[in-house]
This record gives structure tokens, sequence and C-alpha cells, in this order.
């Protein structure tokens, strides 16, 4: 159900409503490669990079495949590979 | 006690606003609107309106600001005219989309090129899509009631829809006449209060407004829309009926207007100022024994399909007068939405008074005499010099 005016009233709704289903690219990271500088965690703008037990990890879910990572990483731990493939 | 000002049309807005106590305008000037937002600003400086006056530098952000204090809950308004509202187009459909009910004024004028800052209704009638509810008054009275009517219709909770009233540049918005102006405590009674359910600021009941709508849910939003425009038709006739029996001043249904329609096998209908000339020529008609009925549209959108077919339904000849023209089809957009509605009987269109080209009493002689007998769908420019 639509609300009038399409309000959230509820916080969360986030987690509900997934917001990768467009993505072109997928953006691969290579935790053994990865020198844990936070540059990915910081430039990436839909905050679908998370720090989980002491690795980054991407959140597919919500990653758009914007590609920002992968041009940030200083060590090109993250590559890209088309959707589907 | 309600009084009487000999006023112009602009100033009959100011003032409706002012009486619906709004709290927020935001308003850039263009002509023919200025003096109805210089009022506006005098009332809120001098102290007579305790409202906030947002300057803006362009009309898109003047309908930027009044989303943002419409979403808040504020009663807000803000008046436009041709290149303005243009600018505002794809604001206008934000305020719709997230239900806004802003009531703006629109002074009709056309669209340039060539810059042209006289009346047509082009301007208004391409916003028609927006989701808008849009009003064409014949007066400056009717300019006033129908901003005062305008908040209760575009705030009821079957509607929630913005409003926009428009009237004719320069032949309403500069022209004096008188105008009751009722009471601020009849006025306050009638407008009440704005206690927004849906939109609002407060910290307390966080909320999210103007978030995406993706595909699996945009289409219902549209779709909620187009029912609060189905309810508005109700709604728009009761509060009009509410307003004649309180004010004494009523239009038609709300919707549209007949003026000697039960007679006439002929009639004309047409939309804003151009009505007045119209009835004086059906009165003078009526002296010499023809009979020639007026169906004016006052409500647009809604468009008052039932209602106009069932006000034609005896109709031989049906004129529509159109002050726009949808280019390439060569129709006037009245004409389009009529002739859907009514399939069965002659329609002609009539494309007038664009970029101010004068409506003269033998223009709308001209027109009585070629409905009778012009061929269904025709189209004819009038006064145009080829
Ligand atoms: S591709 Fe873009 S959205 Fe996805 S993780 Fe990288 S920066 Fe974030
Ligand atoms: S930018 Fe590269 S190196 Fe830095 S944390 Fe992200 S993946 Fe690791």
């Amino acid at each position: 159900m639509v609300t009038i005016g399409a309000i959230i009233y509820e916080p969360g709704s986030s987690i509900r409503n997934k917001t990768g289903s467009w993505r072109v690219f997928r953006p691969i990271l290579d935790a053994d490669k990865c020198i844990k500088c936070e540059n990915c965690y910081i430039f990436c703008p839909e905050g679908a990079i998370q720090e989980v037990d002491g690795k980054f990890t991407i959140n597919y879910d919500y990653c758009k495949g914007c590609l920002i990572c992968v041009n940030e990483c200083p060590v090109n731990a993250i590559t890209k590979v088309r959707e589907g493939k | 006690m309600c009084k009487v000002k000999v006023i112009t049309g602009t100033s009959a807005a100011a003032e409706a606003a002012k009486l619906a106590d709004v709290d927020v305008i935001a308003a850039y000037p263009i002509t023919p609107q200025t003096t109805c937002v210089e009022k506006l600003a005098e009332f809120v400086a001098n102290g007579e309106l305790d409202a906030e006056f947002i300057k803006v530098e362009s009309e898109h952000s003047a309908m930027s600001a009044c989303i943002g204090a419409s979403a808040t809950g504020a009663r807000t308004f803000t008046a436009t005219a041709s290149q303005g509202l243009a600018l505002m187009h794809e604001m206008l459909f934000i305020a719709a989309g997230m239900r806004l009910p802003i009531v703006m004024m629109n002074a009709n004028r056309a669209l340039s090129a060539p810059i042209n800052i006289w009346n047509d209704q082009q301007d208004s009638i391409s916003q028609r899509d927006t989701g808008w509810i849009q009003f064409y008054v014949e007066d400056n009275q009717e300019t006033l009631d129908t901003i005062l009517q305008a908040y209760r219709i575009g705030e009821h909770e079957d509607v929630l829809l913005p409003v926009m009233v428009n009237l004719d540049g320069f032949i309403l918005t500069h022209t004096v006449e008188p105008v009751t102006i009722p009471s601020e405590e009849n006025a306050k009674a009638f407008v009440g209060v704005y206690e927004p359910k849906h939109a609002y600021l407060d910290p307390d009941r966080p909320i999210t407004q103007g978030c995406v709508g993706v595909p699996e849910c945009y289409m219902e939003t549209r779709y909620a829309v187009e029912k609060a425009m189905e309810n508005a038709k109700k709604v728009i006739k009761e509060i009009h009926d509410e307003f004649a029996e309180k004010f004494k001043r009523s239009y038609g249904n709300g919707l549209i207007e007949e003026y000697n329609m039960e007679n006439a096998d002929t009639v004309i209908v047409a939309m804003g100022s151009v009505c007045g000339t119209i009835k004086e020529v059906i009165d003078r008609l009526k002296e010499k024994g023809k009979e020639v009925g007026l169906l004016r549209v006052r409500c647009y959108r809604p468009f008052p399909a039932e209602d106009i077919a069932k006000a034609l339904k005896d109709a031989e000849n049906i004129a529509v007068l159109d002050k726009n023209i949808s280019l390439g089809i060569n129709k006037g957009a009245l004409y389009l939405d009529l002739a859907s509605t009514v399939r069965d009987k002659k329609v002609v269109n009539y494309i007038v008074g664009l970029g101010g080209r004068d409506i003269r009493i033998e223009d709308i002689e001209k027109i009585i005499s070629h409905v009778e007998v012009a061929k269904d769908g025709e189209t004819a420019w009038i006064g145009l010099k080829e």
C-alpha cells in the first residue's frame, strides 16, 4: 500500500526496498589485496560498503554499480565484472 | 461585516489569501501577476497578515519554497503567470504527487515567442496534466470567492491536491470591479484551520517525504492522484454550495455554469472572462427572440465530463471557444476534452483571443451564425488576419 503523497511514516523502509537491481557492473572486492585504507567506504555514495569483522565487504542489495569504489581503491583491490556473467 | 471595495483581480486574489490566513507566500513578480504579490508583501510588511513572505530568484524556486512550506503543514500561497508558470512546470508535478494543497493564482498570459504579455490561456492549459485542480474564473468577485473555496477543496482529506485559480491577464488582473469582501470572521469560519494529517514537520513524529518511487509503486501514486481528482468533483460542488449558502453568491454548480440553456439549440462552451461578453450577446439575441445558451466550464481539471454531457443533451450546435491551441492538431484543449465526452453531437472549435486579440461582440455573433451551418469537427480561427 502506497500512502497519500508516498510519504514514509516508519523508519527502516530501505531495509525492505532494495536498490541494487539496476546494476550493470558489479564491483568485486579482493580482501587479500585490501590494505584497509577505507577509501571505498568513504566514497561509496550508497553506503553499500561495510566493515564486517575487520574486512571490507560490498552489500549487493544496495550497490548500484557506479564503480566509484573501483576508481578510488589505491591498490586496485576492487575490479568490475558485467552483471549476469 | 463585509465591505465592498473597487479593486483589480490581483488585489481580489491578495485579499483572498489574506482572508485564508496563509502562513507562507513564496513568489516572483511577473506581468500581469506582479500587483498580487506586491499587495501581499504590503499586507505582511504592515502587519495585516502574519505570514512569511519568501522572496525568491525565480518561479522554479517560488514553487520549490511553496512545496517545502506546504510539506511542513503550512498553508501556502503563490501567484504567477505565463513564462513563470512554465518555469514552475517540473515542480508542479511534485506538489501534486506529494499531495500538497498549495493554492496558486495564475494570471493567464500568452507564451513566447514572440514576447507577449497579453491574455490567452495557453500557459495554464499547458500545465493541465500536472495533477493540479484548475479553475477559470469570470470576474474579480469570483477570483476572491474561488481562492477561499480552493483552500477548502485542496485541504479536503478526500482530495489533498494543489489548486490553480486562473484569471485572464489584464482583462481581470488590471481591471477594477466592485468586489464584496467578507469579514475576517466569516471568512475564517468558512476556510477553517488546516490541520495536516499526512504531511507535516514534527520532530516527535519523523517522516520521509519526497522519496524514490520505484517501478513497483510509482503507478499506484499516479492512480491515487487520478482518484483524488475524481473525488474532487463531489467536494468542489459541496464546498461551492456551502459557500453559496453562507455568502449568497454562486457559480452554477461549482463545476459548470449554465446560462440561458433551457430553450437553446445553439450552445457556446467557454472558460474565463470571455463568458461575460458571451452573456451580453445572449441577452441581446434574446431580446430579438433568438435563444442561445452558454455553458461555462468553471473547473477544467478535474474535467466535469458527466455534468457537461448532461447539460448539452438537448443542444444541436455546440461551439467550443478555446483561448489556446494544441499545435499540430489544430484544436484547442477544451474542444478535445469535450469532443471525447459528447460524441454524438455537432461540435465546432473556435480558436479565439490568442495573445490578447480582442474577442468582440461581433466575433461572438459571427461564431453563433457560423456554428449553425458548420460541419462537425471543424476548426475556425476567429479574428485571424490572413
Ligand atoms: S559500485 Fe558504487 S555503489 Fe557499488 S559499492 Fe562501489 S561505490 Fe558503492
Ligand atoms: S579502497 Fe581498496 S584498499 Fe582501501 S579499503 Fe577499499 S578495497 Fe581496501
